[in-house]
């Protein structure tokens, strides 16, 4: 289920002691009308299955090909995601908001 | 994050102890800080740590930035609380939702043919008398209380501990002539209007909601829309 109640941290702990790279990507900041309040959380291992959301479903692909740099180099990174450019490709929130997201490796 | 951190801060969720956890946006350092303004994990600047205990009164995470430093305040609540007065048919339906929206959901019922288990599968479930019940969860402003079985004898006496409550909200099912034979028997017993004001009744948003679990729907919305949209007792953190 993926909901409020959901335990990301209990995950982040159940997957790292079955011996898998996770980590874990944190809402630290909302401009404008952005999906997710500041504290949604989203837990993803190496293989890219990951639980709980950071956006409406705009930029979590981006952040978990980030999530799995973090893994191997174990350096946290901040990224932010404003209104997307179509024709530039890049990764946005289509509904005008911005974010940014505080990715860390689960030691 | 630290594996000691991650651990504490899990066994804080199942213990209910509220904490904040404190993140150096560039380096990745963190900390815990308790309401008691204990600590635990990297040092964390003094003037951050005054910020934190601010933020983790009054529920709000956010970014505090000191010293040419981002640090991320992110408070780790308890869940909100759900008390539902009445082991009904709606409460089955309610006590689901709410559980699904992030509410601990404690279902009171003296009435043990109403209150079985099996009714209530993974539900927290209560034969004591509603006012017993309610008096040891001490209702607060991250409480909601739901009186469903339109019986006095039963509703009456969990109103009267919900409204010397802080409870976040109040609702009490009945058609707008039993609500309103409620609230006469409630003033006969001392309460003014401006606490029977904070009665919902009848319960739930007016969404022609006919089936069990139409109603169960109502009453979660009603219940997110005084959470959300009042000044009181918001939770912005997920």
């Amino acid at each position: 289920m993926n909901h409020d109640a959901e335990d990301i941290l209990g995950t982040a702990a159940s997957w790292r002691a079955a011996g898998r790279q996770v980590a874990l990507a944190t809402v630290v900041t909302t401009w404008g009308s952005s999906p997710r309040p500041v504290g949604s959380q989203l837990v993803v291992d190496d293989k890219g299955t990951f639980l709980g959301s950071v956006s409406g479903g705009c930029i979590e692909g981006a952040v978990i090909q980030e999530a799995k740099a973090v893994m191997r180099s174990g350096t946290p990174r901040t990224l932010e995601f404003g209104v997307s450019n179509e024709q530039a490709w890049e990764v946005g929130l289509a509904c005008g908001g911005k974010v940014r997201v505080f990715v860390e490796r689960v030691e | 994050m630290q594996r000691a951190v991650l651990d504490r801060l899990i066994a804080d969720r199942a213990a209910k102890t509220p904490v904040a956890s404190i993140t150096e946006l560039g380096s990745g350092a963190q900390g815990l800080l308790y309401l008691d303004g204990t600590t635990f994990g990297d040092a964390i600047p003094g003037e951050v740590i005054q910020e934190a205990r601010s933020a983790l009164a009054s529920d709000r995470s956010g970014p505090v930035e000191q010293g040419g430093r981002t640090y991320f305040v992110h408070i780790h609540n308890p869940p909100m609380r759900l008390a539902v007065v009445g082991a009904v048919h709606i409460t089955q339906a309610l006590a689901e939702m709410a559980t699904v929206a992030g509410y601990a959901v404690t279902v009171i019922d003296p009435r043990r043919a109403f209150a079985q288990a099996e009714r209530f599968p993974s539900i927290k479930v209560s034969t004591e008398w509603p006012d017993d019940a309610l008096n040891v969860l001490k209702p607060d402003r991250r409480t909601a209380i739901v009186t469903l079985t339109h019986d006095p004898k039963i509703d009456d006496p969990a109103l009267e501990v919900a409204l010397k409550s802080d409870a976040f909200y109040i609702g009490s099912l009945g058609s707008t002539r039993t609500h309103a034979k409620r609230l006469q028997r409630l003033r006969d017993k001392g309460f003014d209007e401006r606490a029977l004001a904070r009665i919902h009744g009848p319960v739930g948003l007016d969404i022609g909601a006919l089936s069990p679990a139409e109603i169960a729907i109502s009453i979660i919305a009603e219940i997110t829309k005084i959470r959300r949209m009042t000044g009181d007792a918001r939770d912005e953190a997920a």
